[in-house]
């Protein structure tokens, strides 16, 4: 008898294993949906551990209001076919408010004005464990996050303080006030959450697949022309057959050049990809560290 | 060939070691020999390299990931990896290898399949080597290679490979070790790491990414003692699922067929298995590392913390148990009579430190009697009694339901493993 499993299936099975110990472990536990591929696949999988029963935990999307527009319709189609409960906090509440000034200038985003409306609906909320789709092989900050990631009461990272994980036995123990950030997909690769995406025939955004579009180059990146996205000296605006490889705000999402239609032409193209896909976020480019830097203010 | 033959499996493996055994430079030739280096991150460590003034590009910057680390120049955590080839998904628990780090070793090898011990080809057999192995040893990790490194720098002679070899060989008949694989290569030259050398043609075994492929893990996990630590219950409460109760989990021992009969514990009430469900559909068997749910004849009283079993194969219940501890805060040291929160699968319990028998010296393995204290990364035996029952099995026996950790009560931090014997 031949009892291996493949290394999609092990990975299924871990992150079931993590999203019930979340449930089990919490009392009030919530998944930051961004519209992207992880944070879909994320939420797939929760659907799968808790089958017949309903998913046992709120979505929460943080809306910086510099949105694709593909990403809320497939956000609300998804939550309508699951039966989800889904709570949207809006950045420019914050804005508003005054609690937050929004950035100015040509690459001016509002990526970094997210962090006070996500810790303020946490609060709000009294979540006690917010679950997140980072992957550790998305950027070298992440390569060391734990799959129950502490976090003190101003929602910050202490990279030097992290509690060990062994085995598959999770420590979730907090004081009041306290909360933990989840990665239960943290072992999957970019190419493992395609090929899985693709076994499992799950419907994605249309904005992962090449379609045409009008774009502008800046710094070698190319982003998609939009309102939000004044325009230098100089930029052209021009139309280009791309697609995006992740999906956040439009200011800092970059697309790239492809043919990729289908899934499987997808797969092709991350398989032989030369360039990682957050190389396409300027948001990571602005300092060597400027993830860890971003994930110690309590960025996801 | 079966599909199953075609699917990829993923092996873990774990390395620990210091920059100078070339660990790092191995690591950076695995994956950039496998290609799973991207051109915008060699593009970044170049240009760092560069304005340092570094001569070559620095490969071991792939693998230090936070500011701390490469202002220090050290790795102080354990960092995952991840590269592919078309037979295989690896994961690298990259672990710093300095005895000050010996929490991080533990940790990083209490997941992994297979251990690569470093040695460098001029020095030999070192302390750290031998404490690498005890450590791999202790945690049971199923194979362990030794990577014979730098082998350009002793001219590929096979005298020294050799000499190490039966070295190795020597101490390791001390140890619980039973699958040793040992390597001769140059992860700088790339000589033995994923192409075969030329420069050792004495050498008739394989590449080290040959063996990493090939490897049988397969058996890895216990396929005997069926074990199934009840994680979650499932009640959906529909019109469509109305009795539904399923008892989810990750089945951590043996294979559980529909139409067993099992008994939960601690009730220790026998029913039969009806049904092995998943959201694809129901299986007609489960067996470890599977997530699955089970749903039974009888309506008996089981919750999360119970356990599964055959009425047959029954682990051991008690409220004592003797561990190999890892001590891991280095705040305090371990309290003898002190009392733990002490989590062990999907159950947890207060506990008391009964005694603490000796502490392991993980250089030489001898046992340290008198005038001790546990300290941060010290391995002690010692003696728990728990709240309530425990069941368990020895960690030689089965990873998963051998293993525990103890939490501070204060502070809520992890502060040891252990392993039970």
């Amino acid at each position: 008898m031949n009892y291996s499993i493949s290394h999609l299936d092990e990975l299924e099975s871990e992150s079931i294993f993590i999203l019930r110990e979340v449930a089990a472990q919490f009392e009030n536990s919530v998944i930051l949906f961004s519209g992207g591929k992880d944070s879909i696949l994320m939420t797939y999988l929760a659907v799968k551990a808790f089958y017949p029963a309903k998913v046992p935990f709120q979505l929460l999307h943080v809306d910086t209001g510099h949105n694709f527009e593909e990403t809320l319709n497939y956000r609300d189609q998804l939550v309508n076919k699951y039966d989800l409960k889904l709570k949207v906090g809006y950045v420019q509440e914050a804005i508003d408010q005054g609690f937050v000034h929004e950035e100015s200038g040509v690459n001016a985003s509002r990526n970094g004005l997210q962090i006070y409306t996500l810790l303020d609906e946490l609060e709000k909320g009294k979540y006690d464990a917010a679950m997140g789709g980072g992957r550790r092989d998305e950027e070298k900050a992440r390569a060391k996050e734990r799959f129950f990631s502490h976090r003190d009461e101003f929602g910050q990272w202490d990279p030097k303080n992290q509690r060990p994980e062994l085995w598959n036995i999770f420590n979730g123990k907090k004081k009041p006030g306290e909360h933990f950030r989840i990665f239960p997909i943290s072992n999957w690769t970019e190419l493992d959450v395609w090929q899985y995406l693709a076994q499992e025939k799950v419907p994605l955004p249309s904005l992962y697949f090449a379609h045409e579009r009008e774009v502008i180059e800046r710094d070698g990146i190319l982003l998609a022309r939009s309102p939000y996205i004044p325009l230098k000296n100089g930029e052209n605006v021009f139309k280009e057959k791309v697609r995006c490889r992740t999906i956040g705000d439009v200011t800092c999402t970059g697309v790239w050049r492809s043919k990729a239609t289908t899934i499987e032409e997808i797969i092709e193209e991350v398989a032989t990809s030369r360039m990682t896909e957050r190389g396409g976020r300027s948001d990571d480019k602005r300092s060597e560290t400027s993830m860890e830097d971003r994930k110690k203010e309590g960025y996801f | 060939m079966s599909d199953k033959d075609l699917e990829t499996q993923l092996l873990r493996f774990t390395t620990a070691g210091s920059v100078d055994d070339g660990k790092s430079t191995l690591i950076g030739r695995l994956l950039y020999d496998s290609k799973s280096i991207f051109q915008d991150q060699y593009e970044q460590i170049e240009a760092i390299s560069e304005r340092r003034g570094e001569e070559e590009v620095n490969l071991a910057l792939l693998t230090d990931g936070l500011k701390a680390e490469r202002e220090q120049g050290i790795t102080i955590d354990v960092a995952y990896r991840y590269f592919s080839t078309p037979k295989r998904k690896f994961i690298i628990a990259d672990t710093p290898g300095h005895i000050q780090y010996t929490r991080n070793m533990v940790t990083g090898a209490s997941t992994a399949n297979v251990a690569l011990l470093l040695v460098d080809a001029r020095n030999g057999v070192s302390e750290q080597t031998r404490r690498h192995a005890i450590i791999a040893s202790l945690l049971k990790i199923p194979h362990v290679v030794v990577c014979i490194n730098k082998m350009d720098l002793v001219d590929y002679k096979e005298e020294a490979f050799n000499k190490i070899r039966s070295d190795f060989k020597d101490f390791a008949t001390k140890l619980d070790v039973t699958d040793v694989s040992f390597i001769p290569m140059s992860a700088l030259k790339g000589d033995n790491v994923v192409e075969r050398s030329d420069n050792m043609d004495w050498y008739e075994g394989s590449t080290l990414m040959y063996y990493l492929e090939n490897v049988h893990i397969s058996s890895d996990h216990n396929f005997i003692d069926c074990r199934f630590p009840v994680q979650y219950v499932i009640r959906p409460y529909n019109d469509k699922f109305h009795d539904y109760r399923g008892y989810a989990g990750r089945v951590s021992g043996g294979v559980f067929k529909k139409g067993d009969t099992v008994i939960a514990l601690p009730s220790g009430f026998s029913t039969t298995i009806t049904g092995i469900h998943t959201f694809d559909g129901e299986l007609d068997d489960a067996h470890p590392p599977q997530s699955v749910t089970f749903t039974l004849k009888d309506e008996i009283d089981i919750s999360r913390g119970d356990m599964i079993v055959r009425p047959n194969n029954q682990p051991e219940v008690s409220q004592n148990i003797e561990v190999m501890l890892c001590w891991f805060d280095h705040t305090k040291p371990l309290q003898n009579k002190g009392k733990y929160f002490l989590k062990h699968t999907s159950t947890e319990a207060k506990c008391l430190i009964e005694e603490i028998k000796y502490k392991l010296d993980i250089n030489t393995l001898h046992r340290i009697q008198e005038n001790f204290s546990v300290k941060s990364n010290d391995i002690a035996r010692v003696s728990i009694r728990t709240t309530k029952p425990l069941f368990f099995d020895e960690y030689s026996k089965n990873r998963t339901t051998g293993s525990i950790i103890l939490v501070d009560s204060q502070t809520n931090n992890t502060v040891a493993a252990g392993m039970i014997i």
